[in-house]
């Protein structure tokens, strides 16, 4: 799946921003900087991995900037940096 | 014969009876400037630094400071900066409370110059630090009242207090305002200052504004002060409204002021003569706006309103819904203002406001006060003080003084703050226990302690979204998920005092 530079989401709190960028090495790569990682930093990068796995990503680098985001609101930021990354529109069905 | 002369063995046997000088009338000599010249020279009015070595301040004591000027304080870190110039080390810091703008303490306490801190709170860098393990010795953290109490009780003895005012005649009669047309700061209530000025053995008043004597109406009498320093600047008076007491726009604040404010008016206390305070926090300082409608729908009116005082509490006042202010601590320019202007507009000192042991504190004749939280747990204990990622982030205020004083005390706290969880199954620090809390109100209910049914009741009858606060705490859980335990470690950052004096909780360092 060929991936170009793309983001979703913003830094108010509340939200999360993800830049997706094409994988320097195989996987997918994530880094986190968030506002909660202490109690919730592995839970977010499960959630963005599951999302973005389940959308058939598997090689790209992630930067995620976490402002308190519920998961609702990860996934969301996550699928449309997916959509403006791979040009592929998952909601279009 | 009986002339003085006749009387002179009788008086010198008078005065050796007594241990006392015989009068020798040749010491007497009178002076003769004209006294307009003399009240401007004052032999009190010196350097911050010659203030200091006369004060005969030495390591290993207790210096103070107030906090009025909140994110505008300057006198804090200019007299410390001094004090690491001079050389001094090992110094108790003793602070009303400390707040983002004190970051470069981090320095000094690195440099050995600060080794102790007491306070009611700590934020920003300087906070971090400290969670962190900065200190040897935990800061040792006190309510607004219990401060005011320890200090008259000589368990907080002050060495030197340096209390900044916005106005001081050559005497050191002192203000939080001034009338003079050179004012450059104001602050309004000196209140957490009093009682440093009282019963510091040596005070020190900074000023931005040196006015003729007598400085009228002072807070701050001359008969405790020794000494006057001139300064540029005290403080910006534009920053004092800012973080924890700014004006909320935010939605969900205002929605829970609203509902707060409701809670109020069906509570039983909202009848005539009742009296108010509300807390720092957005929600909490807005319900005085939505109880306004209220009061004059239904014809009541406040005998007064204690604590932080606010523009919302100044303009019932003035509309004749509030009868008198008294007033800790300004929140805005407009309240300091009005004390400066209004003779129904009292400053209290921090011992008479909400002391425990004080008889005469406010707080005990105080009906409702509405606070804030940084989270609730399901036994409706509060903390106010450390994060919920365990780094100390707010300040113990009167949060503790007024809801167990109060005859009714709401908490407003929304059910999470981005992620972070507001109602939980336990605080990570008690603050104020909740046997002192009666309602809790969030944007998914209110929760009413067991201890008040009549309470409940009242609530429901008026038709208001009553839950089991347990419920609240699932409904939070089931939003963020399940948090990972935080990283403390095995050392005491701080130690929170009750205000009765016993040592009611202890925060671990975090160790990331």
């Amino acid at each position: 799946m060929e991936v170009k530079n793309a983001a979703a989401g913003t830094l108010e709190s509340g939200d999360i921003l993800i830049q997706i960028a094409p994988a320097q090495q195989a996987g997918l790569h994530i880094d986190l900087d968030s506002t909660v990682a202490y109690q919730f930093g592995a839970q977010i990068k499960k959630v963005i991995t599951e999302t973005l796995t389940g959308l058939g990503l598997e090689n790209a680098d992630v930067k995620a900037t976490d402002k308190g985001a519920l998961d609702c609101t990860i996934r969301a930021r996550a699928t449309a940096a997916f959509v403006r990354a791979t040009g592929k529109d998952v909601w279009a069905d | 014969m009986n002339s003085i002369k006749d009387r002179a063995a009788l008086i010198a046997q008078a005065a050796q009876k007594m241990n006392k000088e015989v009068y020798n009338d040749s010491n007497m000599k009178k002076i003769i400037t004209p006294r307009h010249e003399l009240q401007r020279q004052s032999g009190k009015v010196v350097t911050l630094e010659e203030a200091i070595k006369r004060t005969g301040l030495k390591d290993g004591m207790t210096i103070s400071f107030h906090h009025h000027f909140r994110g505008g304080d300057k006198v804090i870190n200019m007299v410390v900066d001094k004090l690491a110039e001079m050389g001094f080390k090992n110094l108790h810091l003793a602070s009303s409370s400390l707040i983002d703008v004190h970051e470069p303490l981090i320095e000094h306490i690195r440099n050995g110059v600060i080794t102790q801190i007491s306070t009611s709170g700590l934020r920003g860098k300087l906070a971090n630090e400290i969670s962190h393990g900065l200190m040897k010795e935990p800061v040792v953290f006190r309510s607004h009242g219990s401060r005011g109490y320890a200090i008259k009780s000589g368990e907080l003895h002050i060495d030197v207090a340096f209390l900044g005012a916005s106005s001081s005649d050559p005497l050191g009669n002192a203000a939080g305002f001034s009338t003079s047309e050179n004012a450059k700061s104001i602050c309004g209530s000196l209140g957490y200052a009093l009682p440093d000025a009282k019963y510091a053995d040596h005070t020190v008043i900074l000023t931005d504004d040196l006015v003729d004597y007598p400085n009228q109406h002072n807070a701050i009498s001359e008969a405790d002060v020794e000494f006057v320093v001139v300064v540029d600047s005290v403080g910006d008076s534009s920053k004092i409204s800012s973080g924890a007491i700014r004006d909320t726009k935010n939605p969900r604040d205002i929605l829970l002021a609203k509902q707060a404010a409701k809670v109020v008016m069906n509570s039983g206390y909202f009848e005539n003569g009742f009296s108010l305070q509300t807390g720092s926090g957005g929600a909490s300082l807005a319900v005085t706006k939505y109880l306004r409608q209220g009061m004059i729908d239904k014809g009541i009116k406040a005998s007064f309103a204690l604590g932080g005082i606010t523009s919302h509490m100044v303009k019932l006042h003035q509309e004749g819904l509030i009868d008198r202010l008294i007033d800790v601590q300004s929140f805005d320019k407009v309240a300091a203002e009005s004390l400066m202007n209004d003779c129904k507009h009292k400053s209290v000192s921090a011992n008479e406001y909400a002391a425990m042991l004080e008889p005469g504190s406010a707080t005990h004749y105080l009906d409702v006060v509405i606070l804030s939280a940084l989270e609730v747990d399901v036994n409706f204990n509060v903390n106010v003080l450390v994060g919920s990622d365990g780094i100390i982030r707010g300040a113990i205020g009167g949060h503790p003084d007024t809801a167990a004083d109060s005859a009714l005390s709401v908490i407003v706290c929304p059910l999470l703050r981005g992620r972070i969880p507001c109602v939980v199954e336990e605080v990570t620090t008690l603050i104020t226990p909740g046997s002192n809390v009666d309602v809790v109100v969030t944007e998914y209910g209110i929760a009413v302690n067991p201890n008040r049914p009549e309470i409940k009741k009242r609530l429901e009858d008026a038709g208001m979204n009553i839950v089991d606060i347990h419920d609240l705490a699932d409904k939070a859980r089931k939003i963020i998920g399940t948090p990972d335990p935080l990283p403390f470690g095995d050392k005491v950052v701080g130690v929170v005092l009750n205000r009765d004096g016993s040592v009611q909780d202890v925060i671990k360092n975090i160790t990331e």
